[in-house]
């Protein structure tokens, strides 16, 4: 058996209390092991959780991480109820609260829930087992080491005696906490890696699960706001005077969100910190008033907001340019950064020379749009904030975050705000970014009543945090026997550059050159789904297609070709990712799809990525039916070490496949003189049933390796995948996403060919 | 305002609501029955997804004064114990993801099933259109209708 450590530093405690009086109730709270790696990023990782064992044997465990679709409310218990031999069937799932006390990651983000929990969460169950078995052999008087405990049962042999968890666990809840304590090997696994369904599943399917949007109180008001038309336009004037005769209207009002003086954290982003605000009895009321107020805008000038340091007194100031963009502007404006230098941010050998001695260059330049989360549930929150407390409950996949927020907003202390977490409607980023909770708890401190504070689906699809905007272009040499002899990516965004300037091929090239620039505007953005991966994969992996056809090479092993020089010859030191990984899911894929077979009508493409140190390789198989792709099939092939749910795995693979396909075929969103051009889903596209591929399969790398990201590796390499596929159906290649617009008609510069 | 009697899962209740409210919001705010959700308010996302005499249609946009005596059946009603067949086959294919928007997608199913025990592939395709998954569950979805047709 393994050890672990359960005092992991300092602030890593087991707490013990009574349970109603009677049973074991442990706490305990964890670095995890990312802060192993990032000693200053120690106080950030911690994470907390909960077991119960109530004398009648019940078992409890409580989930820490906000739940967002990941399933990480079933995936992480099974860790803590693996260790803690108990029947699964038996243990109750509960959502763990925010805990103040300690500052910790309960965070729905980065893929990193299972990634970071591995140990600590098994750590937490193997210790609760450790003292029922000191316990049962302190009453037996036999030696602990005679005592096995199976499924919730312990018992010994030699004396036949036996006992439920529920008997053992007021005498367990006085045994000293053990410094370190054993967990399982691998292989003696019953829970992990067995597949176990949503444990909220029943709730769902019945309507029952409680979303935040499903927190209504007696004496709560329902409010609405109204926020400027247009990025770079702030509150001129407004005139209430319709809304308020309205029946059920109570007051309009503004609030600051963030005032100037205010200094914001990282998940503050916020293009509208001044709203109007309309509060009433239902939300039909207010729904209909906000439409009746006449607002007034007027451009803002360029000025600066505080931005939060990572330690006291180095807060900055961070520009927000005036301005309101429009996206033809925006990707002129992007293609000529592309023709001046960037900032170098990787080079290795001399990539000039190898291009000027090339026997062939190839040079290709991608885009992506904007794109709206669009979750499905918009974001919402219930707030009641009294003189000295403020309880929030709702969606968010930051809230410790937010707890500093809304404490340093309200002028309160982190003990004064309670939030509390529901099961997400999705997020896939957008609730990391917590205004909306600010603006709640401001709302109810200034009328002094609850408030449940919701956006339409319009203000939720035009109020920014986007997926940035993004350029990237591309260059390869080949040499007369169509090696690879150099590669050159310059790649940029608004507000951000997409580049990893150490990612593959970066390590399997001698010549290599990364460059990265950025163009500033007032429009918001945020993490999306898989944050920069979901272009870049997407696009170097549809490049790459594009230099082994030119090299006369089979993509894959083309690719193959690449990553054996990567384990057996890497150049430079800083490639972050594992090549024989990435290669073993790319023969993964080839050989379930069984690659090279060929299929009458039917066009293939591959690709594989890795991203939040997870690996994915795909093959999608589709045909033209006039003029759109019908797929009708996608292989999925991953390695993110140890699957603990497989049946939950493969949801989330399938998802984030088709949620990439769908986004690189149909989504953009378009701006006009700072105005979002679509508002609602009748003009902003998301993929729907019959578009969406007819059949995702998917293949886990059977591994024994610490378990690793899963929300978000399958998104990006899905879509280059897709790309590699429509060029061999159609004879074209896809530069432009979405792929069912014509992008480079309606907004690239002229002087930019098709593809 | 004005006062509507409404026949909700069996059971008649009385509401006062203006002409225009649609019917989401009588069933969220005024009824507690939270179930079904707002996802888009203009019909199309599907969230919002009941039965009103059987036929799906989105609660989102169907005004209270529209209604009459139209039976409405929401989630909640479905099913006494959450045994329909649909959504048995759900918990069989382990669907949801988020969650948010399943609801909607059974009603829809259920409707379809209903009226068409044992559709094609393509029938399915189209009848659930109109119901965004945003974690595109789409292919657990199609698989689990066929699953429930099985039982119908």
């Amino acid at each position: 058996m393994a050890t672990v450590q359960t005092h992991l530093n300092r602030r890593s405690f087991l707490k013990l209390s009574g349970a109603g009086g009677a049973g074991l109730l442990i706490h305990f709270s964890w670095l995890a092991a990312l802060a192993k790696e990032n000693p200053q990023l120690e106080k950030a990782y911690e994470l907390n959780g909960f077991i119960t064992i109530d004398t009648d044997g019940a078992v409890t465990i409580a989930s820490p991480n906000p739940e967002i679709g990941q399933n990480v409310k079933t995936s992480m218990p099974m860790l803590v109820a693996e260790e803690l031999d108990v029947n699964w069937e038996q243990v109750k799932v509960v959502q763990a609260p925010l805990n103040t006390d300690i500052f910790q990651r309960q965070i729905a983000g980065g893929s990193r829930s299972i990634y970071q929990s591995w140990d600590a969460l098994r750590m937490a169950g193997a210790t609760a087992r450790y003292m029922l078995v000191q316990a049962a052999a302190a009453a037996w008087r036999v030696p602990a080491s005679e005592i096995d405990v199976n499924e919730g049962v312990i018992s010994h042999k030699a004396s036949g005696r036996s006992s439920g968890f529920g008997g053992m666990a007021a005498a367990a809840s006085k045994i000293e906490i053990p410094k370190e304590v054993e967990v399982k090997k691998i292989e003696d696994f019953k829970i992990i890696r067995h597949s176990k369904r949503n444990v909220d599943g029943l709730d769902i399917v019945t309507g029952k699960a409680v979303f935040g949007l499903d927190i209504y109180t007696d004496d709560m008001v329902f409010a609405s706001i109204v926020h400027p038309p247009a990025f770079g336009m702030k509150l001129l004037s407004y005139d209430a005077a319709e809304a308020l005769s309205m029946k059920g209207v109570q007051e309009v009002f503004t609030i600051e969100t963030y005032p100037e003086n205010f200094e914001r954290g990282y998940f503050d982003t916020n293009a509208f910190p001044e709203l109007i605000v309309v509060t009433g009895d239902s939300t039909w009321t207010v729904m209909k008033a906000k439409e009746k107020i006449k607002a007034k805008w007027e451009p803002f000038d360029t000025h600066s907001i505080k931005m939060k340091g990572t330690g006291a007194g180095n807060a900055s100031d961070q520009k927000v340019p005036a301005g309101r963009d429009t996206t033809e502007d925006q990707y002129a404006a992007m293609f000529q950064k592309d023709k001046e230098k960037g900032r170098e941010v990787r080079k290795d050998g001399d990539p000039e020379k190898a291009f000027a001695n090339a026997a062939k260059v190839i040079e290709r330049s991608y885009t992506g749009p904007y794109l709206a989360h669009s979750p499905l549930e918009p974001l919402n929150f219930y707030a009641n904030v009294t003189n000295d407390r403020a309880v929030l409950i709702g969606p968010t996949q930051t809230p410790e975050y937010m707890e500093q927020s809304v404490a340093q907003r309200l002028g309160m202390s982190l003990q004064q705000v309670d939030i509390q977490m529901t099961r997400m409607g999705g997020g896939f980023g957008r609730k990391l970014f917590g205004h909306y909770l600010v603006e709640a708890a401001v709302i109810s401190q200034q009328i002094k009543k609850p408030v449940k504070l919701m956006y339409t689906r319009e203000d939720d699809m035009t109020f920014g945090c986007y997926r940035p905007t993004y350029l990237a272009t591309f260059r390869a040499a080949l040499d007369q026997d169509n090696n690879l002899t150099a590669f050159h990516v310059k790649a940029g965004g608004i507000p951000e550059s997409p580049l990893f300037a150490n990612r593959f091929p970066a390590g399997a090239v001698e010549n290599y050159l990364a460059e990265s620039w950025t163009i500033d505007s007032n429009i918001t953005t945020g993490a999306f789904r898989a944050p920069r991966s979901n272009f870049m994969g997407a696009v170097e992996q549809a490049f790459l297609d594009e230099v082994a056809e030119l090299a006369g090479k089979d993509p894959i092993d083309f690719r193959l070709g690449l990553f054996n020089k990567a384990i057996n010859n890497p150049v430079g030191k800083k490639n972050d990712y594992d090549a024989k990984r990435y290669a073993g899911v790319l023969e993964l894929v080839r050989e379930k799809a069984q690659w090279g077979r060929s299929k009458n009508g039917v066009s293939r493409g591959v690709a594989a990525y890795y991203c939040h140190d997870s690996y994915v390789a795909n093959v999608v198989d589709l045909r033209m039916e006039n003029g759109k792709p019908v797929i009708e099939k996608v292989y999925c092939a991953t390695d993110c070490g140890i699957v603990v749910n497989p049946i939950a795995a493969a949801n989330m693979v399938e998802g984030g496949s088709v949620d990439g396909i769908g986004h690189a075929l149909y989504s953009m969103l378009t701006v006009k003189d700072g105005a979002p051009q679509q508002q609602n889903f009748n003009d902003y596209h998301l993929i729907r049933n019959n578009d969406a591929p007819r059949d995702v399969e998917t293949f886990f790398v059977d591994s024994d390796v610490h378990p690793t990201g899963l929300g978000e590796p399958p998104f990006a390499p899905a879509i280059g995948a897709l790309a590699n596929a429509l060029y061999k159906a159609t004879g074209k290649r896809y530069y432009h996403q979405p792929f069912m617009v014509d992008v480079a008609g309606k907004y690239l510069p002229k002087e930019q060919p098709a593809g | 305002m004005a006062l509507y009697t409404i026949n909700v899962n069996g059971a008649a209740k009385q509401v006062d609501a203006a002409p225009d409210t649609p019917i989401l919001w009588v069933l969220r705010d005024h009824l507690r029955l939270l179930g079904t959700k707002y996802g888009c308010g203009v019909a199309h996302c599907g969230v919002c997804t009941i039965h009103l005499d059987g036929d799906a249609v989105r609660s989102c946009v169907y005004p209270i004064s529209d209604i009459g005596t139209k039976k409405i059946v929401t989630i909640e009603g479905l099913s006494e114990k959450g045994d329909h067949p649909v959504q048995k086959a759900w918990l069989e294919w382990d669907v949801p993801q988020c969650g948010y928007c399943q609801a909607g997608q059974i009603m829809t199913a259920a409707s379809l099933l209903a009226q068409n025990p044992q559709p094609t592939d393509e029938e399915i395709r189209r009848a659930m259109n109109g119901n965004l998954c945003r974690c595109a569950t789409y292919t657990r979805i199609n698989k689990a209708i066929r699953t429930a047709a099985k039982e119908m």
